[in-house]
């Protein structure tokens, strides 16, 4: 345990060392913001006194910027043969990718602990429906950990931070949009099936204020496959072909 | 802690890096790993530190196999990986504090070893810089120093003087020296006077099997075989010269190395020196010798000859 939040801890310095993170809280804030308070369907348009719109806005935002978050976490490693330095030492490849996830956990967290000032202002204009709020955030976290683990394992299959990117946007895609539109597209038990996969659904569940078992099992199997496929890729290189 | 290798073998697809290679290092004594670039290695120590797995065969290390506990294993070793991977946007010193911490060092240990490995690898002055910003050679003590950081009982250098200069490298090689006294160091190095400086011990290894094993001197006296002596003779016949030094009992073959000056090189009978009856002939004769010197076979021919073909 100690060994993943020393790798957790180091992931967070490099990220606020290199810039990477202000960029990341900078633009996150700036456009979960601007389309929350500002403009087109903004909180102002739907005047109700809940933090709906934001959670919507954010789901996106984060769709996008957890991506760029992961891309370098195992990538970047594997090019410059860091990798190699690090899996020699007394880490296991399941304490490495753990350390990268939460250390990219930990800074998705305080983008959105950057957001409680909207929801101090808010309680302060109208009467605010806390147990909606709550459950909108932990929609939100329980999103970024299946992203973080599905970009985690993008960053696992190649050298390339560019690809990385990619490709979890594109896995991504499926659960944010894809599987909700074959879902609409199927009846029946297929229908059902795509219906079960898509993401949106399980998050717009939560965030409307129901806490089901079977979204938080849904959230948390995806993470864990996601984790468990970047572990099973790091281990092939010991596979002798 | 003692390396046992046992038949080791690694392919990757047709290639065979590594074919059935097996040899013991004992705690106490340094192994100089040798070959031209390919030979395998590099493939031989990322088994040893666990990185790949291993192919067929067996890597035990203190008796224990890596094949079965390779994550207690690792923290024994120190690891030094060829072209010195190392996260360039960190300083040095939290770069060092989190080699540490990550080996499972205690809290309070870590500034104390941190202070003694900048001593040893001459890091003072750098040590808050980023090692994106240090020289080459400085990024090649930073890797020393992450690799000794927890006073491991073993120590793998893939290369570890590279960079360096030469003043460096001489501190570098007396520190091996030293660890080696109660260590177990393998190193792998192109630079052929380096493994006579810092080695107990010599591997050289080509196309995945060894094809040396053994001290400098062994190796010399197993290549060398016949005695071979360079002479210079002065005021005779440089043809008379050569006839009687053929005449000798104990000399095998004689040839010109330059006709001018008298200068031959002589190679004696297996298991005879020829230098007494030399000297007597010319005392005899009363011919001058102006030379007379064994010729060593190079540790550079006995690589070239076990590598080249």
């Amino acid at each position: 345990m100690r060994t993943i939040w020393i790798i957790a801890k180091r992931e967070l310095a490099t990220f606020f060392d290199s810039l990477i993170a202000y960029v990341i809280l900078g633009l996150f804030l700036g456009f979960s913001g601007f389309f929350t308070w500002l403009y087109g369907n903004d909180i102002f348009l739907v005047g109700q006194a809940n933090l709906r719109v934001f959670f919507g806005i954010a789901s996106w935002t984060l769709f996008f910027f957890i991506p760029a978050i992961t891309m370098k976490m195992l990538a970047e490693e594997q090019k410059t043969g860091t990798l190699e330095l690090l899996l020699t030492k007394s880490v296991t490849d399941r304490q490495l990718i753990v350390g990268k996830f939460l250390g990219s956990f930990l800074l998705i967290c305080i983008a959105l602990i950057a957001t409680v000032p909207y929801v101090i202002t808010l309680s302060n204009i109208g009467n605010l429906d806390n147990g909606g709020t709550i459950c909108g955030y932990l929609g939100l976290f329980l999103m970024s950990i299946t992203y973080t683990a599905i970009g985690i394992f993008a960053s696992s299959i190649t050298t390339n931070q560019i690809v990385a990117f990619m490709l979890a946007l594109f896995i991504g895609l499926f659960f944010h949009i894809i599987f909700g539109v074959l879902a609409s597209n199927f009846t029946g038990v297929t229908g059902q099936f795509f219906d079960a996969l898509d993401l949106q659904s399980h998050f717009e569940s939560i965030s409307r204020g129901v806490i089901d078992s079977k979204d938080l099992i849904y959230f948390l199997s995806v993470t864990l496959l996601g984790l468990f496929l970047a572990e099973t890729s790091l281990s092939k290189r010991h596979i002798s072909k | 802690m003692n390396i046992q290798i046992e038949n080791l073998t690694k392919r990757y697809g047709p290639q065979t890096a590594v074919n059935d290679i097996s040899f013991n290092v004992k705690t106490g004594e340094v192994l100089g790993f040798l070959g031209p670039n390919g030979a395998g290695k590099s493939t031989t120590m990322k088994m040893i530190t666990g990185y790949i797995g291993i192919g067929q065969g067996d890597i035990r290390i203190g008796g224990n196999s890596v094949r079965e506990t390779p994550d207690t294993i690792k923290q024994h070793i120190g690891y030094l990986p060829e072209n010195n991977p190392l996260y360039l946007d960190m300083p040095v010193m939290d770069y060092l504090q989190f080699c540490a911490a990550i080996q499972g060092l205690d809290k309070t240990a870590i500034d104390g070893r941190i202070k003694e490995m900048i001593g040893v690898c001459g890091l003072n002055r750098e040590k808050h810089k980023k090692i994106g910003e240090l020289s080459k050679g400085y990024r090649q003590r930073v890797g020393l120093a992450q690799a000794m950081i927890h006073d491991p009982e073993i120590l793998i250098l893939d290369e570890p003087t590279t960079g360096l200069d030469p003043n460096q490298i001489i501190e570098i090689r007396k520190l091996i020296r030293d660890l080696g006294k109660e260590k177990t160091v393998i190193l792998s190095t192109h630079i052929l006077p380096e493994v006579e400086a810092t080695c107990d011990r010599i591997l050289i290894i080509n196309k995945g099997t060894i094809v040396a094993d053994g001290t400098a001197n062994t190796l010399r006296k197993q290549a060398q075989g016949n005695e071979i002596l360079r002479v210079r003779i002065e005021d005779g016949d440089s043809k008379m010269i050569q006839e009687s030094l053929n005449e000798l009992v104990t000399v095998k073959e004689v040839n010109f190395v330059n006709r001018d000056n008298n200068l031959f090189e002589l190679q004696s009978e297996s298991e005879q020196s020829s230098k007494r009856e030399i000297f007597d002939l010319c005392v005899q004769k009363k011919w001058v010798l102006t030379e007379l010197t064994p010729l060593e076979t190079k540790l550079e021919d006995i690589f070239r000859n076990l590598t080249m073909n």
